[in-house]
């Protein structure tokens, strides 16, 4: 391939990137010295906590703070809806903040906002939205969609229909660090803002409006996150009310974060969907036709849209659809990863599935069959790739059988079968790399690490660039005021600054050369930076170590920039380069067993073959795969937010409630990694998303296959599973 | 209501000032500057507060301070021994055991317990003993891995 000069390196030449490097900041947390926003307790610390609404959906008349201001420790109370003027306030979920104190304890602080009256006047709430007979006055067409002629195509008396009923309830981001701030004001005009944040450099303007400021007087420092999936964008009312409780103590610094139950109220909660589906296809397996009607709902302001027949969508020959929001006093919803597309896959994956099985079809088959289907020509291939990968290492061909599973026995074991697609392209960023004449190279992003490895891939780039070791390269990020990068959010990171910091070592490197050429009496072009030492290529003798060749600079250090644009044209590509690209493909395979007298699902084994283009690390690249699975297995078998009819209130806002996968529940976890030749030259993709689509719909596909029958909805339950058993499985 | 004025944490007497019924979290992270334990969900189902106690792995948000005054107090901070990582902290660091990280000192703290009653634990037995600290992130085949090595790496330290 013709060099363009940032190209990454060809495979031959590569030191560190696609191998498998632990993370530079692992001494850090494996000691416990990494300090979260949690753990920032600075001097004069003012606690702060938040009355919130009791009620899913009233009017609030008024506020009375004078109680709460009187009690001993009380520094600042502020009222966080517009109260005393008309329209009146309206609360449209429960959990909606009311008002915000600080208090020099933060047992002070609860006390305070105990004592703080507010008159509502309760109005009448909406809270489940499954049952869509129900939702009468609460629903907007959002989606109406057709191609081909489906009703012709269904008719047709060569074709095979499966009718059938899927869904996914809300479920929520449940971070194990809660949303929240540590502000205060260095001078009256300035604010500091420790923040648990997806969005170092993007989310200080946000405070700029309301506290009356200009953007870049917002210092936001976040060194740690203790997980966001898609939560942390916004400052939210609860920072805005700190950073107005700081201002009224005079600056002090004011502590918010949520509690578990305020965490899992408010502050993230992924849309729910549920369909009605129609697919068909020809006898040898061909799709032909789809037809659906879905609703969901995101709380009041709907919800998105799953790309629904996912993820063939208009290359499916013959489809409609209509989909519907439901609006509902439930909280607000929030990206939670690879936004619509768990809930899409499951719809349709699990269609399908049906449909195989009503086919007597092996649904590997079936998916290869139809592997043309999908959006391009490139994701059809990796998708039969993928599909062989993954039956291999499940084992598929021997241990998956027609449904039910028919052994003796009342522990019925099921594989089932899904695949995915996410985007994954670079967000923009820019970055600063410096090296000095002692030596040391630091590289500095406005960006965040949300333990994704971030700063892990950010210092692989810049170390097999310059020809050093990773632990050479100091990496800064977490601070506003280095070079802005993007948010983390929808796999768009690693593309980003991995763009951004091979663009700014290249460019460093050439600065660097070109000022120490004349000292090895060569030209800047013909010196190469290999195994921690600069050299002319092809002269063994003209060899200097890194840090003699850096103190070869003097007293000048050579600061360069790098920078990842949105996107390039054709004519910048030529000079730019091309590093990364978006659009991959995945297949994950699910083994379980069911306990057909408890209901009760464990999981076997899950199976997971992802591509993600050129990956730096691979460690870490795996280990987003695992958590992908994790979190798949989390809302397949145990998460919902369930909402109370009766009083509009969420029932499980705590951890024993709302569950989550332990240790022992997951079972073996099996990934692999789609590199090398046909993948690699694809550049840098993002991995966060994808591999998170697909679990849901391949656990559910085989728990039909070991009970021989459809478990509708997600979690699945017990009670769902003995349900499904009794209505019509194990035939 | 009984004032607690010293707690016996990582080796060291700590003078505190505290309410009896204060959660130990609290005044390890507040008052001791110890806040390698985190607060995840406040009554003990999340594991991200677990200390040692006299050896045993206790939630710290849900313990009061009482209860702890006058017991040995291990915090992740007490874990390594003169600058040198314990063998947990350096399996979890080289098997890449954690993303976000937050749940990390519980989960090490709550494996330095097991190692201690059971130094050879099979898979099974890690997964069992471990099933009550929660990893958002979804670390935990690498966790199982950390624990299995360290627990090699202690008894070659032994021997």
């Amino acid at each position: 391939m013709a060099n363009c000069k940032y190209d990454w390196p060809e495979a031959k030449d590569r030191k560190l990137i696609g191998k498998r490097i632990s993370r530079i900041d692992g001494h850090e947390k494996a000691s416990g010295r990494a300090r979260y926003t949690f753990d920032m307790n600075p001097g004069n610390l003012l606690f702060g906590k938040i009355l919130r609404s009791p009620y899913a959906h009233a009017k609030i008349k008024s506020v009375d703070t004078s109680e709460a201001e009187k009690l001993p420790g009380v520094v600042s109370v502020v009222v966080m809806k517009p109260v005393g003027k008309e329209p009146q306030p309206e609360i449209q979920w429960a959990g909606d903040e009311i008002a915000a104190v600080a208090a020099t304890r933060e047992e002070i602080a609860e006390d305070a906002i105990r004592k703080i009256k507010v008159e509502y006047d309760p109005l009448p709430f909406f809270v489940n939205e499954e049952d869509l007979s129900q939702a009468e006055g609460h629903t907007k067409p959002a989606v109406t969609e057709k191609k081909g002629d489906p009703e012709k195509a269904f008719q047709d008396p060569d074709v095979v229909t499966s009718e059938g009923y899927y869904g996914v309830p809300v479920i929520t981001h449940c971070c194990l660090e809660t949303h929240g701030h540590v502000v205060d004001w260095p001078d009256s005009k300035s604010l500091r803002v420790y923040a648990s944040t997806q969005g170092v450099s993007a989310i200080g303007g946000q405070f700029a409006d309301p506290l009356e400021i200009r953007a870049d007087d917002v210092n936001i420092i976040c060194n740690y996150v203790g997980g966001g999936f898609g939560s942390k964008f916004a400052v939210d009312t609860w920072g805005i009310a700190a950073a107005k409780l700081s201002k009224s103590a005079g600056g002090k610094p004011v502590k918010l974060l949520l509690e578990r139950d305020h965490e899992l109220l408010v502050a993230g909660a992924r849309p729910s969907a549920f369909a009605k589906v129609r697919v068909a296809a020809k006898k040898d397996g061909t799709l032909v036709a789809w037809d659906s009607e879905s609703w969901g709902t995101g709380g009041m302001g709907g919800s998105g849209v799953p790309p629904i027949p996912y993820p063939f969508h208009d290359k499916f020959p013959n489809f409609s659809r209509k989909h519907t929001f439901v609006s509902t006093n439930i909280g607000p919803s929030r990206a939670w990863r690879a936004p619509n597309h768990p809930q899409a896959c499951l719809i349709t994956m699990g269609a399908i599935d049906d449909l195989a099985a009503k086919l007597n079809m092996d649904p590997v088959e079936l998916l290869m069959k139809n592997a043309d289907l999908a959006p391009d020509p490139t994701l059809a291939k990796y998708y039969r790739e993928e599909l062989e990968v993954a039956a291999k290492l499940a084992d598929w061909h021997k241990n998956w059988h027609p449904r039910p599973d028919k052994t003796a026995g009342t522990v019925k074991r099921g594989l089932g079968v899904s695949l995915h697609t996410w985007g994954g392209n670079p967000h923009a960023g820019n970055c600063a790399v410096s090296i000095h004449p002692d030596g040391s190279v630091e590289v500095k992003l406005g960006s965040q690490d949300l333990g994704t490895g971030t700063r892990t891939v950010i210092a692989i780039v810049v170390a097999e660039t310059l020809g050093l070791p990773v632990d050479a390269v100091k990496v800064t990020i977490g601070d506003s005021k280095y070079p802005p990068d993007g948010p983390s959010g929808g796999s768009t990171t690693v593309g980003g600054v991995s763009g951004s910091t091979r663009r700014g070592a290249v460019n460093a490197r050439d600065a660097f050369f070109a000022a120490i050429a004349p000292a090895l009496g060569a030209k800047p072009e013909d010196l190469e930076a290999v195994d921690w030492h600069v050299r002319v290529k092809g002269n063994a003798a003209k060899t200097l170590t890194w840090k003699q060749a850096c103190a070869k600079l003097g007293v000048k250090s050579i600061e360069a920039t790098g920078a990842q644009k949105p996107r390039y044209t054709t004519e910048e590509q030529k000079t730019e380069c091309v590093l990364n690209s978006g659009g991959v493909g995945g297949v994950q395979i699910a083994d379980v067993s069911v306990d057909t007298e408890t209901g009760i699902v464990r999981m076997n084994r899950m199976v997971a073959a992802q591509d993600c283009g050129l990956i730096i690390d691979l460690k870490t690249a795996e280990s987003q795969v695992h958590g992908a699975l994790i979190m798949g297995v989390c809302y397949a078998l145990y998460e919902e937010k369930i909402m109370d009819r009766q009083t509009g209130r969420m029932l499980n806002p705590n951890m024993e409630f709302y569950k989550l996968a332990g240790i022992g529940d997951v079972g073996e976890l099996v990934v692999h990694m789609m590199t090398g030749p046909g993948y690699d030259e694809r550049g840098v993709i993002g991995l966060g998303e994808p591999p998170v689509i697909s679990p849901g719909a391949a656990i559910s596909n085989a728990v039909a296959n070991a009970i021989g029958v459809r478990v509708p909805t997600l979690p699945l339950t017990p009670d769902k599973v003995l349900a499904a058993i009794e209505k019509g499985g194990m035939a | 209501m009984a004032k607690i004025t010293e707690l016996q944490v990582n080796g060291a007497r700590c003078p505190i000032e505290a309410d009896e019924a204060t959660p130990l979290l609290v005044v390890l992270r507040d008052q001791l500057g110890l806040t390698g334990a985190k607060y995840g969900c406040g009554e003990g189902q999340c594991g991200a507060c677990t200390v040692l106690l006299d050896s045993n792995p206790r939630h710290s948000c849900n313990t009061p301070v009482g209860k702890a005054a006058g017991h040995s107090i291990t915090t992740i901070e007490g874990l390594a021994a003169n600058g040198r990582l314990h063998p947990l902290q350096q399996a979890f660091l080289d098997s890449g055991a954690f993303q976000c990280a937050y749940c990390t000192s519980g989960m090490i703290l709550t494996a330095a317990a097991l190692l201690r009653v059971n130094p050879h634990p099979s898979e099974d037995e890690v997964r069992r003993f471990m099933n009550g600290n929660v990893c958002r992130c979804g670390t935990y085949p690498r966790i199982v891995e950390a624990i299995l090595g360290a627990a090699e790496t202690m008894a070659k330290n032994k021997s």
